[in-house]
């Protein structure tokens, strides 16, 4: 197959980017999209040329370490996958692909396609976590759970902070990432004794970062790979409404 | 206090103020819609209703209510606006289509649709309610004749047309708007799905209403 890919290359944060052409002659519809710039790359380095730089680590859609804009969607055309697990198979021969870096004012582009998302671990930090003693692990059945609230607090987890929900948003609001993880300890009894303050710095954090906030247009869960849904977010706005008038 | 103080400097707490006085100028224009479906009963029906709504002094507390929610809704939209232009780094035309368009045409427009209304209805108030004065006696009570002021308003096709568009542009905001105060004051959830519909409809009820006034108006006086 063969395939020409217009990349976004841009040596540092201050410096101004631009796409230029590749074109890669024998790519396999079986390889990953990534396989796919490994393929590239190494056929880059051959000639001496600057590799593309790029974010992955699992390869298996867990991790959150892939990014990209693949032709105007936040992790490909594909719905409910990652750019990791977006394969060749999904283009035909010949076609153009327009890949670009996630763009937000909180992400600011450090080379190529890399994207810097350290802005999502200060907002876990102020927040996103639960103060206990760990010791040993308790007994499975001392808190019991209902499947409901199991389900959907695992549903909520299921968020691998990636940021794609800030790159599909014209706002470049970070509110389907946070609702997420609000949620997933705002559902179990474990996380509640910290929900109020969780929340309220969680939120804030956020707004300091420069997250636009949300105007429930919906484009964040459409191209979200793990399929978070909207209901999170009214959750986040009950819960910081809770904060504000209890404790 | 501090608490709350805090909330309603975040966005989220913003969002919801947006949404609590966008809901109360909803209650408002289909009350105003239902109001002005006397126009179809006739005259002095409508004169009389304006004679009453006008007469009492309720109408000022209503009018500064009104005023405040415009305002708030107005500004902390435009404020919100402001900062979410500024969280992007790429102008929103640079945006790519395809993950904008996943958003539907409505929710993308709120703000320049909602700046529309805000003329419209500046407008509105200049031909209307500061508008010349026809005196009309209706049971020996002197009132004011809108019922003629109306009529006449919507004898230029211009008028009438320009006035059917912009209720057009009131129909995409409320159908989205509406279905968008919910989820912002965290009301939805998987048991009331029916929710994420209620703004088309309510948008369709008022939008239709105030349609077919000034057309009814221009059609049958003409």
């Amino acid at each position: 197959m063969k395939l020409n890919l217009k990349i976004w290359r841009q040596k540092s944060p201050s410096e101004q980017g631009q796409f230029k052409d590749y074109v890669v002659n024998n790519a396999n519809e079986d390889m990953s999209f990534l396989e796919m710039l490994d393929f590239l790359n190494m056929d880059l380095v051959r000639k001496g040329e600057e590799a593309v730089q790029f974010d992955h680590d699992c390869r298996e859609g867990i991790c959150g370490s892939c990014s990209l804009m693949i032709n105007g969607s936040p992790h490909g055309p594909e719905t409910g996958t990652a750019t990791c697990q977006l394969h060749i198979r999904k283009f035909k021969d010949g076609d153009t692909i327009v890949i670009e870096p996630f763009r937000a004012k909180a992400f600011p582009v450090l080379r190529d396609l890399c994207v810097d998302r350290t802005a999502f671990d200060r907002i876990m930090a102020a927040g996103g976590f639960c103060s206990v003693n760990t010791g040993n692990a308790p007994e499975a059945n001392s808190i019991l759970i209902g499947k409901e609230v199991a389900e959907n607090a695992m549903d909520s987890a299921a968020c691998i902070g990636c940021g794609a929900c800030v790159a599909a948003c014209k706002n470049a609001s970070a509110m389907l990432f946070v609702s997420a993880k609000v949620s997933q300890f705002a559902l179990l009894p474990q996380g509640k004794p910290e929900r109020s303050r969780r929340v309220r710095q969680m939120v804030a954090q956020m707004d300091k970062e420069m997250f636009g906030s949300c105007s429930n247009t919906g484009a964040c869960e459409a191209a979200c790979p793990k399929e978070i849904s909207l209901e999170n977010m009214a959750r986040l706005n009950r819960e910081m409404l809770r904060a504000s008038v209890t404790e | 206090m501090m608490k709350c103080k805090s909330f309603l400097s975040s966005s989220v707490g913003q969002k919801f103020l947006v949404a609590l006085t966008g809901l109360g100028l909803s209650g408002f224009v289909l009350t105003h819609m239902l109001g002005n479906l006397l126009l179809f009963v006739g005259p002095n029906a409508y004169n009389l209703y304006g004679h009453k709504l006008t007469s009492t002094p309720l109408i000022y507390v209503a009018e500064v209510v009104l005023v405040t929610l415009f305002v708030v809704h107005v500004g902390l939209t435009l404020k919100l606006q402001k900062a979410n232009r500024a969280s992007r780094p790429i102008a929103p035309s640079q945006l790519p289509n395809v993950c904008v368009k996943r958003a539907s045409f409505a929710s993308r427009t709120m703000a320049l649709s909602g700046l529309m209304i805000l003329s419209f209805a500046i407008l509105h108030l200049v031909t209307f309610k500061f508008g010349p004065y026809y005196a009309v006696t209706v049971d020996g009570v002197e009132m004011r004749d809108l019922y003629k002021l109306v009529q006449e308003s919507f004898q230029k096709e211009w008028y009438t047309g320009f006035y059917l568009v912009c209720m057009v542009i009131l129909f995409t905001h409320l159908s989205h708007g509406f279905t968008a105060a919910f989820q912002s004051l965290g009301l939805s959830n998987t048991h009331n799905t029916w929710l994420k519909r209620i703004g088309f409809v309510f948008a369709l009820v008022v939008a239709g209403g105030f349609f077919s006034q000034p057309l009814y108006m221009y059609l049958a006086h003409h």
